[in-house]
């Protein structure tokens, strides 16, 4: 493998902070050096040199909580179609949710997937299992055997136990084990029925509301069993104000918790359902503008820690119907860099903290060696124009699905190339 | 004249002048309705078509007999027994329907948006006859006849609306409406029957129904949908009744002439004395039936108006 030296790029470097120019060489899969300015190139450097032009030069996105509809709906999505779509947006690791059908909550489906993702896609694929059998909350999965089968997280997803001493004894179990667990925080009899926030939208509408504060009451009940447990503990989406001040106190009382929140509630609030666009029709629903805010400020501060894609895909028909009927969820690969482009664009954060949230506290939170613009890293690596602007057409993404809000909106932010392990899945360098 | 809309999906997007061009067209539909010749051809060759996803006898009938007497061509679809139970999607079933030339639908559905979702997908006038708990302008506009008839005015009045207001698409429509045509709006029930930020649309919130009812020129009852609820809003009928049930007692707090209105079917003695339904010095609910008739046809009128005078679509 030729050796291949970046210059000229805009090195985004979460661990360090710092946004300056610089050169990249690559070798063998892996960084092997950085150079902020003109680089020493060894006497010996055989390689290709490729002039970024001043384009950003950043760790590949690592992106948990990915739905790939396989097994069971794979004319949503597939390994294939998920894994170039990934490639496409600059994301080098996807992060597969369990939440397929059936669910995958056996050594054998994981298995299953995890044979599909490495003959289908071009970017690195790290499955989750569930936390339950079936995610019904009822009854622990074998975590173990999941772990050996390459189980990266637990989760039952958007399905909350409810069942609280069930949740006690696989959360207790999971820390013999070092597992991290990923729940959704929800009061789930609180929230039953609902498809939009409740308040004054909500109401004109005529929608069932839920008021935010089931969010709150959800986390609440999780940091309780954490000080019981003493479990590694990430909350998919923290989406509201009122459930920050829960979150800092448990960090601060030192329990192992990490939160993260969907681009889609850093980038769009509750009014954008507008005449009931049901690809706006997330979970959690989208919120208000004060909590949008919140979030930004929160991933600014440390309190949040993690962005997410919350890809879901959903074909026309579960989308083309009254809103309370239709399925929840957005695709978001492709749509993520350029969404939180327009979060680094309004000024509330600056480049290397959006991708300490993107790309180092996620392989951090799972123990990965990626996400990290330093020597010995493994080279995954996206090169992107943050300026270009285009009008996003949703007939043009690689996802099997279309759903995404933002369809026809102006946007800023594209991908050059993205490379794993040193080799370009997508675009070029050139 | 002022009428811009294309579809009746709601109040809220309709203009006071647009109110005030329907309701005035309806007076003339109250006179013709009172003759024995009840017929006009106004709607003469255009076809009509009802569709309602949820059970209704009175809108029903209501939308049939303005149709029929401005001449259009009516067909009346039970869709609760029809092709939707048979999996096809809501858009199919439009689709359907689009292809056979319709010029005005008329559409009831259990889902709020759902008319909306459906104006979107065929190239005729859209009545909203109901939608979820979202709108029901047809309701709003007849109210307001009713109102503007007997109190000689539609502004500066003093209105209560009182009882299930969370579930009510009657009510929202009504705020709107009443709001826009410059009245005070009083919201009266008890607050698990309140939708979450009402105060925020411009109305005074009151949980205690004498206070409320205070030198009040109109008292809106709703009904209390039982069908709606899921179990545990308030304790009893009873107490509901005692609480918040419109009697003699209660009414004596508003002005001497106020109007008592009821949109239908009554639960009596659950929210409104039976005896004081019937008096007919207070209650105007049988004109609001009557109004009703006038209100639609003025409103299929004017939609069918406006749709003649865009070009019309060229369909392949």
């Amino acid at each position: 493998m030729t050796d291949l030296l970046l210059t000229n790029a805009r090195l985004i470097d979460p661990e360090a902070g710092t946004d300056t120019l610089g050169a990249v060489l690559v070798s063998d899969g892996e960084i092997k050096g950085i150079w902020s300015d003109t680089p020493d190139i060894p006497p010996s450097f055989q390689g290709k040199t490729v002039d970024l032009n001043g384009k950003c030069l950043a760790p590949g996105i690592i992106d948990i909580g990915v739905k790939i509809c396989e097994p069971g709906e794979r004319h949503k999505e597939s390994y294939a179609s998920a894994g170039r779509a990934a490639a496409a947006g600059g994301i080098t690791t996807i992060v597969t949710r369990p939440d397929t059908l059936p669910a995958i909550d056996t050594p054998e489906a994981l298995e299953f997937v995890a044979k599909r993702a490495a003959t289908d896609a071009p970017v690195r694929v790290l499955p989750m299992a569930a936390l339950t059998k079936g995610r019904a909350g009822h009854e622990m999965t074998e975590i173990g055997f999941l772990q050996d089968a390459g189980a990266v997280a637990f989760t039952d997803c958007d399905h909350v136990i409810a069942d609280t001493k069930v949740y006690q004894r696989a959360l207790t179990y999971a820390r013999s084990l070092n597992a991290l667990v990923i729940a959704h925080i929800q009061e789930p009899t609180l929230s039953k029925g609902a498809c939009v926030t409740s308040g004054k939208f909500a109401s004109l509408r005529g929608l069932a509301g839920v008021s935010p504060m089931a969010e709150r009451m959800g986390l609440d009940r999780d940091i309780a069993l954490l000080e019981m447990t003493g479990a590694k503990y990430h909350a998919d989406q923290v989406t509201t104000a009122r459930a920050l001040p829960a979150l800092k106190r448990a960090k601060a009382n030192g329990l192992d918790i990490t939160a993260g929140v969907s681009i889609h509630h850093l980038t769009l609030n509750e009014l954008d359902v507008a005449d009931y666009r049901t690809f706006f029709k997330i979970k959690p629903p989208l919120r208000s503008e004060e909590d949008r805010i919140a979030m930004i400020e929160a991933l600014a501060d440390g309190t949040l820690d993690i962005i997410h894609s919350m890809h879901t895909p959903q074909d026309e028909e579960s989308k083309r119907l009254p809103f309370e009927e239709a399925a929840s969820g957005a695709v978001a690969l492709e749509t993520l860099l350029p969404a939180a482009m327009r979060v680094v664009n309004s000024g509330l954060i600056d480049l290397p903290t959006l991708w300490r949230a993107l790309s180092l506290n996620p392989a951090n939170r799972l123990g990965l060696p990626q996400g990290r613009l330093s020597a010995g890293a493994p080279a995954d690596l996206v090169v992107f124009d943050p300026d270009a602007p285009f009008v996003m057409d949703r007939t043009k993404l690689l996802s099997k699905s279309k759903n995404t809000p933002f369809d026809g909106q102006r946007m800023q932010g594209r991908v050059r190339a993205t490379l794993v392990d040193g080799t370009v899945v997508s675009g070029s360098l050139k | 004249m002022a009428w811009r809309a294309k579809h009746l999906l709601g109040i809220e997007h309709l203009g006071p002048d647009e109110i005030t061009t329907l309701l005035d067209l309806a007076d003339t539909y109250v006179d013709l309705n009172r003759k024995r010749h009840k017929h006009s051809d106004a709607l003469a060759g255009l076809t009509q078509v009802n569709m309602f996803f949820e059970n209704s006898t009175r809108t029903q009938a209501s939308f049939e007999l303005a149709g029929k007497r401005l001449g259009a061509d009516v067909m009346s679809m039970a869709m609760q027994a029809s092709s939707i139970k048979k999996g096809e999607t809501l858009i199919d079933t439009a689709m359907t329907l689009n292809a056979m030339h319709p010029d005005l639908l008329v559409v009831r559905h259990p889902h709020s948006g759902a008319v909306n979702l459906l104006a979107e997908k065929v190239n005729c006038a859209v009545l909203n006859a109901g939608d979820g708990r979202h709108e029901h302008p047809t309701q709003a506009l007849l109210d307001a006849l009713t109102i503007r008839r007997s109190k000689g005015r539609l502004h500066r009045l003093n209105i209560a609306i009182c009882g299930d207001i969370a579930h009510s698409r009657v009510a929202r429509s009504n705020i709107m409406l009443l709001g826009k045509m410059e009245n005070r709006v009083r919201l009266i029930g008890p607050p698990t029957l309140m939708p979450s930020q009402i105060d925020h649309f411009g109305v005074e919130v009151f949980d205690d129904m004498h206070e409320g009812l205070r030198d009040v020129d109109v008292v809106m009852m709703l009904r209390l949908q039982r069908e709606r609820m899921d179990g545990g809003f308030i304790p009893s009928e009873r107490e509901y009744y005692h609480r918040y049930g419109l009697d003699q007692a209660k009414l004596d707090n508003a002005k001497p002439d106020a109007i008592v209105m009821h949109p239908g079917p009554m639960n009596r003695g659950v929210e409104i004395d039976g005896e004081l339904a019937d008096d007919i010095n207070r209650s105007v609910i049988q004109e609001q039936v009557e109004m009703g008739v006038a209100v639609r046809m003025a409103a299929m009128d004017l939609l069918a108006q406006a749709a003649r005078a865009t070009p019309t679509e060229v369909m392949a």
